[in-house]
């Protein structure tokens, strides 16, 4: 087997940095465009009563959108880790000639922690309700007995502790992985692997826990008041859904450049049919969260779907059910069949859908409770995103030059070259 | 009627993928082959065509989806309308969960109805087992002779050139 290296010429990272440039640009003119007054854009209108009583300015928008690409990009590098420890512990062999695309893609996580305390270190009181101090106090006229109740959890040191706690466990676990797949690939043996499979166990266990109570803290407590039982779940399907389409979507990437001679149709088809099944377990997810709350009907829980829907003078309408349409109904079309699960072309359409789709269902998540009637998407919105994408985009590839781009010694080698479906 | 086949033994699954290859390539159409186990990429090999059970379980499932809907709208909106926790009478999220019970049993009703039908799986039906061996450690592939053809040696040939054990001649009552 001979040793696949994959190698980012000069003029791919610069068109990294492009995208990165393209994205400051954008998001300048847009900060100028705010500054100046254009700022709540189409949505003046509609947003009058909820721009009286808080207006966002430039720089809160900017904090918001950091955090949800923030929230969204170290979602997917998160479940590059978990892909790869998943597939340790269940034994699997089909992945292996693919398996250094999720490695790569938890090389974001640094970067994603720093922002993410950067972000909260100085925006927390546009993003996060709840970091008010006079919420807090009796004495106050805006004292809130609901979210002073939360408060053994719901406190900046904890908080913070909790989001230090969080990234060190994640990326310890997932750089121990990385180090002994590398090693693996020099020493043979298959001594690595069973230290992974012992060590994957670990981030599973650190991952059940932490993919949920990451969900509360960065997303759920957007919405202080507001609660569901079923967020965590409802964060990480969002996740896996968008990280896999991220693999796949890499996958067919390197392939169509000329690398990963060995992947064909079949492993395709089995990305194809992560992407299929967890769109449909992401819509279950969905599904089962909305319908309580509509049929229930408990005001303090259903105006988290009113505020998302266009109540208020929100306007999240369009948002709100064509993230249905794009992250269901699209992929569970057009996926359906075998033949469009093995086909790169259709793979990629579904996945580039997926990921922009899942963008929405965070921006979904977290604008509504922060920006309230003023999110649009705009010139910032996109800027931010390509800028966080550039950056990703280096990581990743970063993480992808750095080792075999296939794992030489890993000891299910032969069986993912011979994988059929 | 009777039907004369030749079975070629085999004790090795990748002699058989060889021989099977070879067989069809010199022409020869093969009835069936018999496996203790399901093989990888046999079908290619045969080239069996895909199952189109799919497609029906894809309209049985559109029946489903179309029925439950009709069904619920129908009953709560129009024959007996009820108003059920202050929502509209035609309530389309509450509806959901039984469409998609009634998508899932009638796809996979309507399959393996299918199934049964085509394959014409029924308890009165007669299986012929060509080799007894081939639910224990031999594959067999089994070789319809045309009517007429007596000389058996060229077959015999084939076979045992493409690593068969062993080459029996069976008569079938059809």
């Amino acid at each position: 087997m001979t040793e696949e290296r994959l190698i980012i010429s000069r003029k791919t990272n610069n068109k990294f940095f492009l995208m990165i440039a393209v994205g400051v640009v954008l998001l300048i003119a847009g900060i100028i465009l705010m500054a100046t007054g254009g700022g709540g854009e189409h949505h003046a209108e509609g947003g009058e009563q909820a721009a009286v009583e808080h207006a966002a300015t430039w720089l809160d928008r900017l904090w918001v959108n950091l955090w949800l690409n923030n929230v969204y990009f170290t979602g997917i590098a998160l479940i590059g880790v978990f892909f790869v420890a998943v597939n340790y512990v269940t034994y699997s062999g089909w992945y292996t000639l693919i398996k250094r695309v999720p490695e790569a893609l938890g090389y974001f996580l640094p970067v994603g922690g720093v922002i993410m305390l950067l972000v909260f270190l100085f925006g927390s009181h546009t993003i996060f309700h709840w970091t008010h101090e006079y919420l807090y106090e009796i004495d106050d006229p805006r004292y809130d007995p609901i979210i002073a109740g939360k408060r053994p959890y719901l406190n900046t040191v904890f908080f913070l502790i909790r989001m230090v706690a969080y990234f060190a466990l994640w990326i310890g676990l997932a750089t121990w992985l990385r180090k002994n797949s590398v090693k693996e690939d020099l020493e043979g043996g298959t001594d690595y692997y069973h230290k992974n499979i012992r060590i994957s166990a670990v981030f599973l266990v650190v991952f059940g826990v932490t993919s949920s109570t990451a969900a509360w803290d960065w997303v759920l407590s957007i919405d202080t008041h507001w609660f569901s039982t079923m967020f965590g779940w409802y964060v990480f399907s969002s996740w896996w859904v968008s990280g896999l389409a991220a693999v796949t979507l890499a996958v067919i990437f390197l392939k169509q450049n000329g690398y990963l001679k060995m992947v064909n149709a079949n492993h395709l088809h089995d990305l194809g049919k992560f992407c299929f099944a967890f769109s449909i377990f992401w819509t279950y997810i969905w599904f089962s969260q909305f319908m309580l709350y509509w049929y229930a009907n408990i005001p303090e829980e259903a105006i988290y779907f009113i505020e998302r829907t266009n109540a208020r003078g929100y306007d999240f309408n369009w948002i709100f059910f064509g993230n249905l349409f794009i992250n269901f109904f699209f992929p569970f079309l057009v996926l359906m069949t075998r033949d469009a699960k093995r086909q790169m072309i259709m793979l990629k359409i579904v996945t580039i859908a997926i990921l922009i789709g899942h963008w929405f269902d965070f921006y979904l998540m977290i604008m509504p409770g922060t920006l309230r009637g003023e999110a649009s998407v705009g010139l910032m919105e996109i800027g931010t995103a390509l800028v966080f994408l550039g950056v990703f985009l280096l990581m990743f590839t970063k993480g992808l030059t750095k080792a075999a781009l296939v794992p030489v010694n890993h000891p299910f080698l032969e069986e993912s070259v011979h994988h059929h479906v | 009627m009777n039907k004369k086949f030749v079975l070629g033994i085999y004790d090795d699954e990748d002699v058989l993928l060889t021989a099977i290859e070879n067989v069809r390539a010199a022409g020869t159409k093969i009835y069936e082959v018999f496996s203790p186990y399901p093989i990888h990429g046999i079908d290619d090999v045969l080239g069996i065509k895909r199952s189109r059970l799919p497609i029906v379980a894809f309209f049985c499932g559109l029946f489903g989806t179309c029925f439950a809907l009709w069904m619920q709208i129908w009953m709560l909106g129009f024959d007996w309308p009820m108003i059920i926790g202050g929502k509209p009478h035609i309530a389309l999220p509450s509806f959901i969960p039984v469409t998609f019970e009634l998508t899932v049993l009638c796809a996979a009703f309507g399959m393996v109805i299918t199934f049964f039908i085509v394959t014409n799986l029924k308890p009165s039906m007669k299986v012929n087992v060509f080799d007894k061996r081939s639910t224990d450690d031999k594959f067999v592939m089994a070789i319809e002779v045309k009517e007429g053809v007596t000389d058996m040696t060229a077959l015999n040939n084939l076979l045992r050139s493409n690593g068969a054990v062993e080459v029996n001649e069976k008569e079938v009552v059809k």
